[in-house]
């Protein structure tokens, strides 16, 4: 937050200078924010129409102004959101309005292997694609952090899978990675022989998992590169006079510096990993791989409730589920990050 | 390639003595006549043979599938695009499978659609988020906090989570189907509304006082003032809403059934799903898909990064 304020301050300085300095001040210029109201009737000899007007203004345009993102995220954001809690009660599908059945679809949910299998596939994209994202993004700053020719091409290049959708990267590396493709090409051309990346239930999974950091890396880079920049650098010289190697200093000096930023990354990337969908939908198709083994929970959510027949309610139930572990997954980071405090 | 390791690096570069380890920048004078590191250190040359050889290899991780996916889509029918070891440039330039893709599916009507989404997207993210969160900054009414946290509440529902019930809602609209409903979902994103609400807070409040004991009212101080003073921010939310709506597949590919109003992404899913076996064909589809945005961001760049750090903030 502090960085876009100076940011947004910068840009506002030279403007604001001068309309201060052309425009009168009013009364008392008490503390900031939050005057609106107050201006109008502080006595700076404003008369009679033209007063209620600017009242009449004020009850009304706040409204007019914040009314479309009200509307927008109103209707298509929290009104889905209460609907689908709501509807994880009921039997509803797709054209068939549901009736109240209590908790029968959380406990179908207990005995449906499918929702075992996406939760398992969920959590382990969790597990292993957090820690690579908090630590290679770091790894990778401190490579195009220093001012050395060209570094701004570096930086740029690192970003463009970010740019890229994620239906273009799931399906580069589908072709990377294919049986006939780049991958194995070279791997047979060095005499390792074919692996089958898109074949195995398991590398499936992990293919799909080592796309989702190459995308991410770049994104997570440039947060990385801010937090750096703000490390002191008498920390790094002070090490370095106590005969600190680069290894040390990484540990004592940055990883403590930009922790707050690895919390962060954190926080953002294992929310981000536990609704994973496009990537593996990509590479495995929509039934999610060999007998549907390599389904995440959103594929589920997207299977099940789709269709003429969709099942809402049952649908609606695993949804609720991605928003407590959600949830959870923001608490939990979060709580470790006081642990590590005290 | 090892790195020459000659003289101990971190005492002996602080004597300014002259050797061949000094890599000089050609052309430059002064600062930038010798590369330094954060502590003014000169930095020796195996340590900047080490990095550019690990910035080449990590560029060549991220950049490499990128040209081989041109390089396939560039490949005529006659080429072997199999081979082992593989062949990194097309002995043959075509444009014949950018073509044979448009023969296959409308990927020129697809693309006007993602054009379409994408603009309408960055007009009403633009408008909507600069009024909102001018709104929630600057105007002082009942229920000014209650609205903040409707945006803020907004923003933290995942949207995986609710696409079911957004279908729904779609469906009774009687907009599924539609561009429209493509569009709709995240037409004014509470992210965007809190990114300018921020944007606003951070104006000095005097200008506007200021403004405001001239005589002008609420639009005039929005549009005249505060406006030409978030640029930057607008910028942000410009590039993340285009870039968002283009790169977008979870939602339309729920809410669009008809192939006819297909988007850029979807098309390519269903290019993947149809002609999957035809790597050349879903190469160039790939590379129409993604090639505005690398234009994109190469000019704009700037507001990528910047937008990061805004978003990485109050995400």
């Amino acid at each position: 937050m502090k960085s876009q304020g100076a940011a947004a301050a910068a840009t506002a300085g030279p403007e604001a200078v001068t309309a201060a300095g052309r425009g009168r001040r009013a009364g008392a210029p008490g503390a900031a924010g939050g005057r609106e109201g107050r201006d109008g009737a502080s006595g700076t000899a404003r008369q009679g129409p033209a007063r209620r007007r600017v009242r009449r203004q004020l009850v009304t345009s706040p409204w007019l102004f914040a009314a479309p993102g009200l509307a927008v995220v109103g209707i298509f954001i929290l009104y889905p959101f209460v609907s689908t809690v709501i509807n994880s009660f009921t039997d509803k599908r797709q054209l068939i309005e549901g009736k109240y059945v209590g908790l029968a679809n959380f406990r179908e949910l207990l005995h449906d292997d499918m929702f075992w299998i996406g939760l398992r596939n969920s959590t382990l994209y969790v597990l292993v694609v957090v820690p690579a994202l908090v630590v290679l993004p770091l790894l990778l700053a401190l490579l195009v952090q220093k001012q050395i020719p060209g570094i701004t091409f570096f930086r740029s290049a690192f970003y463009t899978p970010v740019v890229a959708s994620i239906v273009v990267v799931g399906l580069i590396w589908v072709w990377m990675l294919d049986e006939r493709g780049l991958v194995n090409a070279v791997l047979e051309a060095v005499g390792a022989g074919k692996v089958g990346f898109l074949s195995d239930q398991w590398l499936l999974l992990f293919s799909a998992m080592g796309v989702t950091v190459w995308k991410g890396l770049g994104y997570y880079m440039i947060i990385y590169l801010a937090a750096l920049a703000n490390v002191p650098r008498e920390l790094h010289e002070a090490a370095a006079v106590d005969g600190a190697g680069p290894v040390r200093r990484f540990l004592s000096v940055t990883v403590p510096a930009v922790r707050s930023t690895m919390v962060l990354v954190a926080a953002l990337s294992s929310v981000a990993a536990f609704k994973v969908f496009s990537e593996v939908y990509l590479m495995a198709g929509p039934t999610g791989g060999p007998a549907g083994e390599d389904t995440t929970l959103v594929m589920l959510v997207q299977r099940t409730g789709t269709g003429l027949t969709g099942r809402v309610g049952y649908a609606s139930a695993i949804s609720v589920v991605i928003f407590v572990v959600t949830v959870a997954l923001m608490l939990l980071v979060l709580r470790a990050d006081r642990k590590e405090d005290a | 390639m090892p790195a020459p390791k000659t003289a101990p690096e971190a005492p002996a570069s602080h004597v300014p003595h002259v050797s061949g380890e000094n890599r000089t920048v050609p052309g430059t004078r002064g600062r930038r006549g010798r590369v330094r590191d954060e502590n003014g250190r000169r930095m020796p040359l195996w340590e900047l043979i080490l990095r550019y050889t690990l910035l080449l290899g990590v560029l060549a991780l991220m950049i490499g599938p990128f040209l081989w996916q041109l390089s396939t889509s560039l490949k005529g029918p006659h080429e072997n695009i199999f081979s082992s070891p593989p062949s990194f440039l097309p002995s043959d330039p075509t444009l014949h499978n950018y073509e044979r893709v448009a023969d296959t599916i409308p990927v020129w009507d697809y693309a006007l659609n993602s054009l379409k989404v994408a603009a309408a997207n960055v007009f009403t993210n633009c408008v909507g988020a600069a009024l909102a969160g001018y709104a929630l900054a600057r105007l002082r009414y009942r229920g000014r906090k209650a609205a903040t946290l409707v945006f803020i509440l907004a923003m933290l529902v995942p949207v995986e989570g609710i696409i079911i019930a957004q279908f729904t809602t779609m469906r009774d609209l009687g907009l599924n189907n539609t561009l429209m409903g493509v569009l709709l979902p995240g037409c004014v994103s509470a992210l965007n509304v809190l990114l300018m609400r921020n944007a606003f807070l951070n104006l000095p409040y005097e200008v506007e006082e200021a403004a405001f004991v001239d005589g002008a009212n609420v639009w005039q101080r929005f549009f005249r003032i505060a406006l030409p003073a978030v640029k930057g921010t607008l910028a942000v939310v410009a590039i993340f809403a285009f870039m968002g709506a283009w790169d977008d597949f979870l939602w339309p590919l729920i809410v669009l059934s008809d192939p006819d109003k297909f988007t850029l992404t979807i098309g390519l899913n269903y290019l993947h799903g149809t002609f999957a076996n035809d790597e050349r064909l879903v190469a160039a589809g790939t590379v129409i898909a993604v090639l505005p945005l690398i234009v994109l961001f190469a000019c704009l760049q700037r507001y990528f990064f910047r937008g990061v750090g805004e978003g990485a903030v109050k995400g």
